[in-house]
This record gives C-alpha cells, sequence and structure tokens, in this order.
C-alpha cells in the first residue's frame, strides 16, 4: 500500500497542514510519497523531503502549475494518482478546489474532510455542519480523501531524508489563466496555525471595534477569528470566519468574544483545548461549550483583558 | 448566453438535527425542507446576470426526491425560467449527481453552470468540481464576484488569506461562496407565476447514467459533547485562570 500526499506549499516552503495531512497517511499505514506540483518549488520539495516519514518526494516543477490551478494539476495528480492505494490532500481551499476534480477523473468517489482514521479503508468525518459523525467505507481502487488538519497531530516537519524525484506531467489546458491574488498582509499568525485565536461576532457591532480584539491578539500572538454572522453583517472579511463554512481551528486557546455559539460556529472551534467565552447574555449556547465563561459587555471585558494579559 | 443553475433540497438551516437512535442517520421525518442557502446564492446570481441582459435564459436542475420540485419552483419563483428535475429517491454521492449534471450539461449546453460550493447535509463540497471534470470545463469555485467578459468569465474566488482572480474560458462551472450575493425573497406575484413556469421530470435511466457508489456510510453519531466549565466573574479571574490553572497564556 502506497499513499500520495498532494502538499500544500507557497513554491518556497510547505505549509503547515501538510503536516497533518501526512500524519493522516501514517495512520491509514503504507509507504507515503509526496507530491510538490508548482514552479520553481525546489525550495518546497527540499522542505518536503525532511517531514518525518515521508519515503519519497515528487516534484512537477512546471509554470503551468505555479498557481495551482485546478485544470491543470487535477490531470496531473490522477495520472500520478492511479497507482497508488489512497490520495491525500489537505482540506484547505486549494485541497478542497483540486482533489474533487482528481476523484471524477478517476471516475470513484471522495471522501472530504476526515478527522479520524478507523482503517485503511473507513474513515470518519463530519456532517450536518459537524452535527453528526458519519463513519463510511470506500471500495474505491484509489481511495481520494480530504484531511482535516485538527484531526490529526502533524507530523514532525524535520528528520526525514526521502529522496526527490523529478516528474513530468500535463502542460496548461488552455481552459483558465491566473489574474490576480489579494492576499491579506498580517503579522499575525495565520488563524489554523495559531496556537491562540480570538474571534468576534455580531456582538462587536461594526469591523471598526475589531481593533479591540487586534490589541488583545497582538499582545498574545493569537489571531483574529470571525464568526459566521460577523462576515455576513459585513465587519470582517471571510477569510476569517471560523466555522463548518469557514475555518476550522483547534488552537491551546480559543476566545469567542459577542459570539452567541451557534452551531455552525462551534464546528468551527470545538476541538480547541481550552474554551473562552465572553457574552453579555448568560443563556449564550456559547457557554455551553466554554471552559471558562464571563458574562460581561465586550467592550468593558475586551479592554481590561488587553491590560491584564 | 445559456445558465444552468443546481439546486438541493436540504434541511433548513435552522433546524437543529438529531441523529438516529440506530446511528442509521438523522432523522429528517417531519423537518423542514428548504433550498440548500448556497444554491440561493447560485440562483441569485444567474438572476442578477439575466438582470443585466448577459444572460438570456436559466434552467435550474435538482437531483432529489419528487418533493425537491418545492424547490424548484421556488426558484422559478425567484426568476428562473424553467426547471429540470432529475427524479431520484436514493440520497447520492457527488460523483453520481455530477455525472447526472453532466447528462443534463450535454442536453442543454449551458455557456456557464452555477452550484453551491456544499450543501450544508453532507457537507463534501465536491460536486461542482466533478462535474467540471466529467464536462471537461474550467471551474470557478468558492467564487465572490462573477463577471462574464466576451468569451470568458472572471471569477474572484475566496482562498485561504485572501483573494484570487482567475480567467475561464467559456463554458465554465462556478461554485458560490457567501459572500458573492445577497439572495431576494420571492414575491406573491413571482410565486403565483412559477406555478406556470414549465417544470420536467425525468430519470437517471432516462439519462443513461449510472449512480452505483464506491463508498457507504457504516454509522452516523452524535458528536461528543464537552463538558460544562466554569463561570468567571471578572476578567482579572479569568486572566488569573487561563496563567494558573489551564497554563495556556
Amino acid at each position: 500500500m502506497t499513499i500520495l500526499v498532494i502538499a500544500e506549499h507557497s513554491n518556497a516552503a510547505i505549509a503547515a497542514a501538510t503536516l497533518n495531512t501526512v500524519a493522516a497517511a501514517q495512520a491509514i499505514g503504507g509507504d507515503i510519497h509526496v507530491l510538490v506540483a508548482g514552479s520553481a518549488c525546489g525550495a518546497a520539495a527540499e522542505a518536503a523531503a525532511k517531514i518525518a516519514g515521508v519515503a519519497k518526494v515528487l516534484v512537477a516543477d512546471n509554470a503551468a502549475y505555479a498557481h495551482q490551478l485546478p485544470e491543470n494539476v487535477a490531470p496531473l495528480v490522477a495520472e500520478l494518482g492511479k497507482g497508488y492505494s489512497h490520495i491525500l490532500a489537505c482540506a484547505t481551499a486549494n485541497g478542497k478546489n483540486i482533489l474533487p476534480r482528481v476523484a471524477a477523473q478517476l471516475d470513484v468517489d471522495q471522501i472530504s474532510e476526515i478527522i479520524a482514521v478507523v482503517s485503511a479503508d473507513t474513515f470518519m468525518r463530519p456532517i450536518y455542519a459537524g452535527n453528526a459523525i458519519a463513519t463510511v467505507q470506500s471500495t474505491a481502487s484509489v481511495k481520494v480523501i480530504t484531511v482535516r488538519s485538527t484531526g490529526f497531530d502533524p507530523v514532525a516537519a524535520e528528520g526525514g531524508s526521502a529522496a526527490v524525484e523529478a516528474v513530468s506531467g500535463s502542460a496548461d489546458a488552455g481552459k483558465s489563466a491566473f489574474v490576480a491574488e489579494e492576499l491579506a498582509k498580517s503579522d499575525r499568525p495565520e488563524l489554523t496555525a495559531a496556537k491562540i485565536v480570538i474571534s468576534g461576532g455580531r456582538g462587536m457591532q461594526n469591523g471598526d471595534n475589531f481593533q479591540l480584539l487586534y490589541k488583545v491578539a497582538d499582545k498574545l500572538g493569537a489571531a483574529v477569528g470571525a464568526s459566521r454572522a460577523a462576515v455576513d453583517a459585513g465587519f470582517v472579511p471571510n477569510d476569517m470566519q471560523v466555522g463548518q463554512t469557514g475555518k476550522i481551528v483547534a488552537p491551546q486557546l480559543y476566545i469567542a468574544v459577542g459570539i452567541s455559539g451557534a452551531i455552525q460556529h462551534l464546528a468551527g472551534m470545538k476541538d480547541s483545548k481550552v474554551i473562552v467565552a465572553i457574552n453579555k447574555d448568560a443563556d449564550a449556547p456559547i457557554f455551553q461549550v466554554a471552559d471558562y465563561g464571563l458574562v460581561a459587555d465586550l467592550f468593558e471585558a475586551v479592554p481590561e483583558l488587553e491590560k491584564l494579559v | 448566453m445559456k445558465v444552468l443553475v443546481a439546486v438541493k433540497r436540504v434541511v433548513d438551516f435552522n433546524v437543529k438535527v438529531r441523529v438516529k437512535a440506530d446511528n442509521s442517520g438523522v432523522d429528517l421525518a417531519n423537518v423542514k425542507m428548504s433550498m440548500n442557502p448556497f444554491c440561493e446564492i447560485a440562483v441569485e446570481e444567474a438572476v442578477r446576470l439575466k438582470e443585466k441582459g448577459v444572460a438570456s435564459e436559466i434552467v435550474v436542475v435538482s437531483i432529489g426526491p419528487t418533493t425537491a420540485q418545492e424547490q424548484l419552483r421556488t426558484a422559478l419563483a425567484l426568476g428562473a425560467d424553467r426547471a429540470i428535475l432529475v427524479d431520484c429517491a436514493d440520497e447520492l454521492n457527488s460523483l453520481a449527481v455530477a455525472k447526472l449534471l453532466k447528462a443534463v450539461v450535454d442536453k442543454e449546453q449551458p455557456q456557464l453552470v452555477i452550484l453551491g460550493k456544499q450543501s450544508i447535509d453532507s457537507d463534501n463540497n465536491q460536486t461542482g468540481q466533478m462535474l467540471a471534470a466529467l464536462s471537461g470545463y474550467a471551474q470557478g469555485t468558492f467564487a465572490s464576484k462573477v463577471e462574464v467578459a466576451g468569451d470568458k468569465v472572471n471569477v474572484t474566488r475566496e482562498v485561504d488569506g485572501g483573494l484570487q482572480t482567475v480567467a475561464l474560458s467559456l463554458p465554465a462551472i462556478v461554485t458560490t461562496d457567501l459572500r458573492l450575493n445577497e439572495p431576494r425573497y420571492a414575491s406573491l406575484p413571482n410565486i403565483m407565476k412559477a406555478k406556470k413556469k414549465p417544470l420536467e421530470v425525468i430519470t437517471p435511466d432516462a439519462l443513461g447514467v449510472s449512480t452505483a457508489s464506491t463508498v457507504k456510510t457504516l454509522k452516523v453519531e452524535a458528536p461528543a459533547t464537552r463538558s460544562a466549565g466554569v463561570m468567571v466573574k471578572s476578567v482579572a479571574e479569568l486572566v488569573e485562570k487561563l496563567k494558573n490553572e489551564a497554563k495556556v497564556i
């Protein structure tokens, strides 16, 4: 049994979620190969070769793969993946974009966002916004799976010494082109990788008030998130959304401020080690999952929190 | 330009679902069913394209039980011109749905297909991408902006850490994210008018598609619950506990 893991990377470096996906591959068992498809991605390939537990790194270096366009990358993965027992990708925006296209090309079903491996063909995944956990079994010749990173502790980024092998694949399919990218520039840690996350909800009242959270975040070295209600209300951009339809996080400490605790939101953060809720409504459902709850006006409590940490 | 929109009948997003006692699935008896929220956004986007004069006809399709005609009528009331129901009582996996949609695409030859990025029941986030692969079309997933320009469509996508814009050759597949638009409500006169719009019912067999699956659900369980914590009286007490008890700051 040999498993192909599709690396999430920036051409220059490997994204942390790849380490969780390799961990899922280890839980399945068998040899692990990692594919780095990109453009001028030698540095990312070298980093992939150092990941603990990886037997071989395949590098597909082609200008057509520079921006991970699925029309170009999926045929490569489908062609390479044919000989593997499993193809795993991170359940990131990129993994979710590419992998179903691979599965359809291979004419197999995909299993999305697994959180646990039961056996080599049986997996657990949340459905209904995390209100239920399904155990599913696959009889597909190649099992195509995306991995929710919070379900698996990452393997070590160092310690491995895998062989690196260049592979060639399909060129530009000519159906799509990259136009522009607008990535938020922030000195704060990335949401899914942060050890501390502080999130605001509808109770923040407007986008400007998120400054209160940024100040606390900067003192704690935390990332800032938001509930879907805050995103829907236009307070903050969607890439800050924590929840079933946004980012799934599991930090050491999660501070929910002015968030009522809709199941949609809980699905995205309930695996956090310690959860703190600050809300003026004592009946808010968020208190049912919080380790520490504080019934208070956030506009008084958050500035005080900033002073005390 | 013809636009095809796919919609799914799902449990209403306000319903708190419960797992059946025998762990065979989720109890859907007597719960409110609605159009999947991301599919509503897809219908709205198509209607806006028609209002702008970009789309000439909107065909809405659903793969689902006979009762999914309700959601198709809703889409017709929102501005779709005609509807197709591929009637199948069984719950299908995304690949089977994508194959059925591919057969509809072959028949209808739309220039643009708009789908929701995921349904709020199975949470798969697969169908649009699979349909794109099967049709050989380009895909713009998790769209927050869609602009048709000549024989191309520019799609701005919600990606981790920001936005990415891609130019896709038509025909193309677009899947919607939350911020693409805010769906309208159907007016009463439009709901009445929708009853007279054409709604065709076909079967998977008639489309010549096999809906066999390689994945089966063994059991469905309720998620582990967190035990309730403690209430603190002040910010000072909270910080003290985080530092000394939980040791996380």
